[in-house]
């Protein structure tokens, strides 16, 4: 079953034809997928992301999430698409778990059930200790942690992250990547992996979308027999190949 | 809260300057602390005077409050409509430039209840800080915060009562902070002109006895309400802001 279809779609910003951040994109993914998409900055890959998220509407095309277009349908997908942005974007008036329970919240479940809730993705995440602390107290790591748990918290059955571990250091990315794996995994979530990053495309992703200007899909790779036939660096030089030779 | 000792100080060489000043002048230039003292006293236990102390406050705060609804609700709806905002910026711009006294004459031609005019007074001149402070709040919430919130597809009722009411709450609490000080001198000029109790119609009463000692002490009943409200929004402010970060720089 597919979960999200853009079919045709384009988005144009300045009205010109020169303003193309989308053109002509084509993609399909099926329920219980990790797919990564990679490409340079500026290659469309937020706008393809804010298309999916609906806070947008294509110029051109069809999208459908869920059977839904998410931009006319905004309320249809309510509970349905969680969210890891790039910054961790907490609510600083609110401490670590009310910030978790946000998005139950705005579905208006009951205030101890959003709470457990929250706690219980507090301590998944290994945050349980620091559930009344405001964000400005906690390191960028544990920040970016909450902003999992919140994503988690609503149970959405799609998954979208823009570049969530790209401002972590090295350690704390790596390990957050392989939890956030695992996560999706284990809920068996549709999850949407978007990163400059070949590295962290080829450890995340089951599927590789290749992104170049402007956004469409170059290439598309089904990681582990790409991982047999190529390697790890082959497949990294492939799709460093497609993205125009500059990429992470 | 820790009490500073700087500020005691010198409040207290105030004093004593005044004072020393009192054994120089005649009472009807620097009456002595103690004269002013008596005077405050009565204010603050005799009823009458209470009443007209508590009129005052009370006029101050009920323009204030009316100044807020309409003030806010015109600096949130420019937040939202860059239309309204076009047309709307250049009139309260134009209306900060009208002297307060224009304020009183033109409400005592208008209106004939006293309070209404006192009300109106206050509300026209406070309004455009309210409308600006709460615009500019409005204007500064974070793009991010408004589309993580909107990942989530809230009601609007929910993305006001959850994002933008605590977004613009710093502003608001400003906004009643800055205000307050200029209320406390608007109200005493709209109550110059035909109000017939409350700290305005005292100092009217006083100038007209030459009796320092009395207007100093009702200054001071307006200079008391303005630190004790001063305070009291400082609390609400240290409670319901507790969530930002203070550098150990900062303190």
């Amino acid at each position: 079953m597919k979960v999200v279809t853009f079919a045709g779609v384009s988005k144009r910003f300045d009205g010109g034809s020169h303003g193309y951040a989308v053109r002509n994109l084509d993609l399909h993914i099926g329920q219980g997928e990790l797919v990564a998409v990679v490409g340079k900055t500026g290659c469309g890959k937020s706008t393809m992301f804010n298309l999916l998220i609906g806070l947008i509407a294509p110029t051109d095309g069809v999208i459908r999430v869920l059977g839904s277009n998410p931009f006319a349908d905004f309320d249809a997908l309510a509970g349905k698409i969680g969210v890891v942005f790039q910054n961790d974007r907490l609510l600083p008036w609110r401490s670590a778990l009310d910030n978790v329970a946000y998005g139950l919240e705005l579905r208006h479940v009951a205030k101890e059930r959003r709470l457990a809730v929250g706690r219980d993705w507090l301590k998944r995440l290994g945050l349980e200790v620091h559930s009344e602390k405001y964000p400005h107290s906690l390191s960028g790591g544990m920040r970016q942690r909450v902003s999992i748990a919140r994503a988690f918290a609503t149970d959405p059955e799609i998954l979208l992250c823009d570049e969530p571990f790209s401002a972590l250091d090295e350690l704390t990315g790596a390990s957050l990547r392989s939890e956030f794996r695992r996560l999706v995994q284990e809920t068996h979530k549709t999850g949407i992996f978007v990163t400059h990053s070949i590295g962290e495309a080829i450890d995340i992703g089951d599927r590789i979308l290749v992104f170049c200007a402007p956004g469409h899909v170059a290439a598309e790779f089904a990681v582990p027999e790409a991982l047999r036939e190529l390697g790890e660096e082959g497949l990294k030089q492939r799709i460093l190949d497609v993205m125009g030779g500059t990429g992470a | 809260m820790r009490l500073r000792k700087e500020p005691i100080i010198s409040g207290l060489a105030l004093i004593g300057l005044w004072q020393l000043a009192s054994y120089f002048f005649p009472p009807f230039l620097f009456p002595s602390v103690a004269a002013i003292g008596k005077e405050l006293l009565a204010i603050l236990t005799q009823g009458e005077l209470v009443v007209g102390a508590l009129a005052t406050s009370a006029r101050i705060l009920g323009g204030m409050a009316g100044a807020f609804v309409v003030g806010g609700a015109i600096g949130l709806w420019m937040g939202r409509s860059a239309g309204f905002e076009r047309y709307i910026h250049p009139l309260l711009i134009f209306n900060q430039g009208i002297p307060a006294l224009s304020w009183v004459v033109i409400s005592i031609i208008w209106f004939k209840s006293t309070e209404f005019r006192i009300w109106f007074i206050i509300l026209m001149t406070t309004l455009p800080a309210f409308a600006f402070q709460i615009h500019d709040s409005y204007r500064a919430i974070s793009k991010d915060l408004i589309e993580m919130s909107m990942s989530f597809r809230p009601s609007k009722w929910d993305l006001v009562r959850t994002l933008i009411w605590p977004s613009v709450l710093p502003g608001i609490m400003t906004a009643w902070k800055v205000n307050l000080g200029n209320v406390s001198r608007v109200v005493v000029v709209a109550e110059l002109v035909g109000a017939g109790i409350g700290v305005g119609y005292e100092l009217l009463q006083r100038q007209q006895l030459f009796d320092m000692a009395g207007a100093i002490a009702w200054t001071l009943v307006l200079v008391l309400f303005v630190v004790v409200s001063q305070g009291f929004v400082t609390m609400l402010e240290s409670h319901f802001l507790r969530y930002r970060p203070t550098s150990e720089r900062q303190r």
